[in-house]
């Protein structure tokens, strides 16, 4: 059977500035970044015919091909909810595969900080009865009406299943923080936190306090995927899309889906971790690099139960001193700092991180990582990656 | 700017070999589904949605198990995690979103095609349900705080100044087509009046059984001139969803499959949604030219060999302006072709619209006019072309587009 | 003809950011700006954030001779097609300018059946609200 495995690469990449305030349109943010990726790459706005973007994204085909001058784009699409990421990038490496476009452009702005927003899309103008609204219908007449209300539901359960501690989460952040200590691209470079500071953090949604949570700030990260046999032409080490899958299944939510039989768990995650493995021919003990959905801390535990980086249950324990998931514990996670602690910009950051680990130019880098994976959209329509070089 | 366009010229070296295809000839549609069309369903767009996968499901002899991808419009309300909740969906593997409303119709094809070529998935549904007669329609000016609630700022160059509807929208790029190349309204009615016949003999069309004459569409009421109300589509409440999977798991399935040639896109630099007017030329679609022009190349089949073409139609003069753009004939000619209707009538030299169109079947964001590309393949259209052997569809139009090849 | 706004309906306001303020703000000093890059010299419109010829972020500002001709029009016959804040008919037209851009705005004093392609028109500036200045065109005489 035919494949998009290893027919694709990232031959660039771009990361504005994290701040709480860039002054700054995300159309033009988008632009500057784009532009980096491109140069990055060794190439000019008229060799992209393909874009992917998420579909709350504010800057769309038009707006970009418009400022950028791309003369005409053969493979375009959407791809929506916090799982997009990865999506995206598996959506590049099948258009390319499938011979409808070589090189891909996909980015994503956030001014979250500043909320200096372009209005998103009209299907959020306050129509509650819309379906992608269906769930919050159910819950915002009951105050639950923000996503951290939900992870919150999932992080009790979770913690009444398998015998977590109160702050038992802390040594997550923990990790996320010394590594987006060291990061001077990150948001938290030289902030580093102790756990006395995340104990006595404020209580958001019992049980996540305000350190568990990621934190809205203005940023973007660029991407430019194109075929394996031209990335070998360019400037940067290929690094190859080695496996890519997506899962949506029954009961699952924008975020957490609270209605399925057991909520301590993902079983998205568990399905896109059995396709990628699958699709790369590797197993976890394989991974050099994990970069992890940590929009909130509770989810990195159940992702690498999951993924099957541990047992069932066995998440916190397992992070518990947080060395086995440092840069030379069993498996480095996040390791620019990830959300927590490099910076927020729904897990775009994360693709940027694995690629610079495999191209040997992180900041923290790990000794010879030669496959890294990643995986957005945890306790959602969730998606994953395995890179390699 | 704009270079590559007006020279004619596309520049085939940056593209990938039509060999490197892997759509061409090994992906197909099996499988097609509708609802009723109305002025008013009285359900839900995700119901009607539902009712159109199920139907598309069964005709092509599949269960709703074997389903593992969907492809929707961005716009569209339904979302997918909610259809593999009410349909009992396992495990999808694949889902994606296709932007810029009735554009996407071709283009979920074309990410479907990727999706099971590549072995993302197996079998992938495309769909679109919207009750656009009885809920928001896009011929009426929609609350101001919905305009200001433009994705984008360029409502802020058209809005304030009353140019507030897609008619008025295409009036503009019209007014200039009439003036450059001496079209005439009556050309543009012949367009209208055609349609109108395919429709009244498709049971399931809005304007079945009410036939309409030129002198009707002249009497037409004014809506932006120069367009007429008979110039614009049908706005409709129903839903369609189509099944594609490779073309060698289609041998096994119920239908004659409708094996795809090539599935394209296209968008053209200075766009914007449906008011491109700051480009050089505005008598035209360059969008539609990009797609044409990736169509051909990929499939190496020309104009003159197509049997029947399904035109998105949203306003009746893209039809001319889509039958120079794709090749079919020379620039300025396209409403010289349709005058008096009897080249692109069902037995005409080029048919057209068979089921009558989004001007008079439906307007399905043009999902529907897939659906009658298929028939024409099968040969079950109510108005169907003798022998037909490709048969092609397009995309929305003033936005990016997307463009289907079928055949036998 | 001139333009008649209905009391009470908003007339839709443009949404101003920091890519395009610069062309809405100088109509209140009654002036028409198109962006400029400082470093190609290429005229756009409408504002964007990038030069597509060169890739400069950095755009001047200048100002137009408000003179153009127009490039095509609509005119809107049909109120429940209409905004329902204009009463109908009203003219739309595109003005190709002499700085080489084109722009969309309305026609005034001048009757529906009189409009040609090519006609000579220059700007005028109309106060339709308290915080509302927008560029209108009327015949010029060649």
């Amino acid at each position: 059977m035919t494949s998009f495995k290893n027919r694709a690469a990232v031959v660039g990449i771009g990361l504005s500035p994290f701040t709480e305030n860039c002054g700054k349109t995300e159309l033009r943010t988008t632009c500057e970044t784009i532009k980096t990726a491109l140069e990055d790459a060794g190439l000019t706005p008229r060799d992209v015919d393909g874009m992917i973007k998420q579909t709350d994204d504010a800057s769309d085909e038009h707006a970009v091909t418009s400022a950028m001058g791309m003369p005409n784009l053969t493979y375009y699409g959407e791809t929506r909810w916090n799982g997009a990421p990865c999506g995206m990038m598996m959506r590049a490496a099948i258009g390319i595969a499938a011979g409808s476009c070589h090189t891909v452009v996909i980015c994503r702005a956030v001014n979250g900080g500043s909320k200096l927003r372009t209005v998103p899309s009209m299907r959020t103008s306050g129509q509650m009865s819309t379906s992608d609204l269906l769930h919050w219908t159910f819950h915002a007449p009951f105050g639950l009406s923000v996503e951290t209300g939900s992870v919150a539901m999932m992080t009790r359960k979770y913690m009444a299943q398998y015998g977590i501690d109160k702050d038992a989460f802390g040594d997550i952040v923990n990790v996320c923080r010394e590594n987006g200590a060291r990061n001077p691209d990150g948001f938290f470079y030289q902030k580093e936190m102790t756990l006395d500071e995340y104990q006595k953090s404020d209580m958001l949604i019992d049980p996540l306090r305000k350190l568990d949570c990621r934190q809205e700030m203005d940023g973007a990260a660029a991407f430019i995927v194109t075929s394996l046999e031209r990335a070998r032409d360019l400037k940067q080490t290929p690094i190859a899309i080695l496996g890519a899958a997506q899962a949506t299944l029954p009961d699952t939510e924008s975020m957490a889906g609270l209605y399925r039989k057991d909520i301590a768990g993902m079983p998205e995650v568990a399905a896109v971790g059995k396709r990628i493995f699958e699709m790369a021919g590797v197993t976890p003990a394989d991974i050099d690099t994990a970069q992890l959905d940590d929009s909130y801390s509770p989810l990195v535990p159940i992702q690498l139960e999951e993924l099957g980086f541990c047992q069932k249950g066995e998440g916190v324990p397992f992070c518990s001193g947080g060395d086995q998931i440092r840069l030379n514990g069993k498996i480095p996670v996040n390791t620019a700092g990830g959300s927590l602690g490099e910076g927020h910009i729904h897990n775009m950051n994360h693709i940027i991180e694995a690629v610079r680990q495999l191209r040997g130019t992180s900041i923290n880098q790990v000794k010879d990582a030669s496959l890294g994976l990643v995986v957005s959209g945890a306790g959602g329509p969730a998606s994953g990656l395995i890179l390699g070089r | 700017m704009f270079d590559q366009y007006l020279a004619r010229k596309y520049q085939t070296t940056q593209r990938p070999a039509p060999e490197a295809n892997l759509i061409k000839e090994k992906t197909a549609i099996v499988g097609i589904g509708a609802t009723e069309f109305s002025k008013n369903s009285g359900r839900s767009e995700m119901q009607m949605a539902s009712e159109a996968i199920l139907a598309a499901v069964e005709d092509a002899g599949l269960k709703i198990e074997d389903i593992d991808g969907l492809v929707k419009f961005a716009m569209d309300y339904t979302d997918e995690m909610h259809l593999v909740s009410t349909l009992g969906i396992p495990d999808l593997k694949y889902f994606a979103e296709c932007g810029w409303g009735g554009g996407a119709s071709c283009s979920t094809i074309a990410h479907a095609a990727a999706a099971v070529a590549t072995g993302a998935a197996n079998y992938v549904v495309c769909y679109r349900g919207m009750n656009e007669r009885s809920g928001n329609r896009y011929g009426r000016v929609p609350g101001v705080e919905r305009v200001m609630a433009s994705p984008n700022d360029h409502y802020g160059y058209i809005m304030p100044y009353g140019l507030a509807v897609p008619p008025s929208w295409v009036a503009m790029f019209t007014t200039r087509y009439m003036h450059e190349y001496g079209a005439t309204a009556e050309q543009l009615g012949w367009v209208s009046i055609v349609l109108r016949e395919n429709a009244c003999r498709n049971p399931k069309a809005i304007f079945y059984d009410k036939p309409a004459t030129i002198d009707d569409y002249m009497a037409s009421k004014m809506i932006a001139e120069p367009l007429r109300l008979f110039d614009c589509c049908v706005d409709t409440d129903g839903g369609c969803a189509i099944v594609v999977t490779t073309a060698e798991r289609a041998k096994d399935l119920k239908q004659t499959p409708a094996i795809i040639m090539g599935a394209t896109q296209g968008i053209a630099e200075q766009g914007e949604m449906m008011t491109s007017y700051y480009r050089p030329k505005i008598s035209c679609l360059p969008e539609s030219w990009y797609a044409g022009q990736e169509l051909w190349h990929i499939t190496g089949v020309t104009p003159k060999d197509i049997d029947v073409v399904q035109f998105y139609d949203a306003f009746t003069p893209l039809i001319p302006m889509q039958l120079e753009e794709y090749g079919f004939v020379e620039l300025g000619e396209g409403c010289v072709y349709c005058d008096g209707g009897e080249r692109i009538r069902p037995d005409g030299e080029l048919p057209c619209n068979t089921s009558g169109g989004h001007l008079s079947e439906a307007y399905l964001h043009g999902m529907n006019l897939i659906n009658e590309a298929v028939r024409q393949i099968r040969g079950t259209s109510t108005n169907q072309v003798q022998d037909v052997e490709l048969s092609m569809v397009t995309g929305g139009l003033g936005v990016p587009t997307s463009a289907l090849l079928l055949r036998r | 003809m001139k333009m008649t706004y209905v009391q009470g309906i908003p007339i839709l306001r443009p949404y101003i950011d920091f890519d395009n303020e610069e062309f809405w703000k100088a109509h209140q000093e009654g002036k028409l700006v198109f962006q400029q890059c400082k470093n190609c010299g290429l005229t756009v419109h409408r504002p964007r954030p990038m030069c597509p010829r060169c890739l400069d972020t950095e755009p001047n500002w200048v100002e137009s001779t408000g003179l153009g001709k127009i490039y095509s029009w609509t005119t809107f016959r049909y109120d429940r097609a209409a905004y329902p804040g204009i009463q109908v008919p009203y003219i739309v037209v595109l003005v190709d300018m002499v700085e080489g851009v084109r722009m969309l705005s309305n026609l005034e004093g001048v009757e529906p059946e009189d409009i040609e392609v090519g006609m000579p028109v220059e700007v005028f500036f109309d106060r339709v609200d308290d915080d509302l200045v927008l560029p209108k065109f009327k015949r010029r005489e060649t």
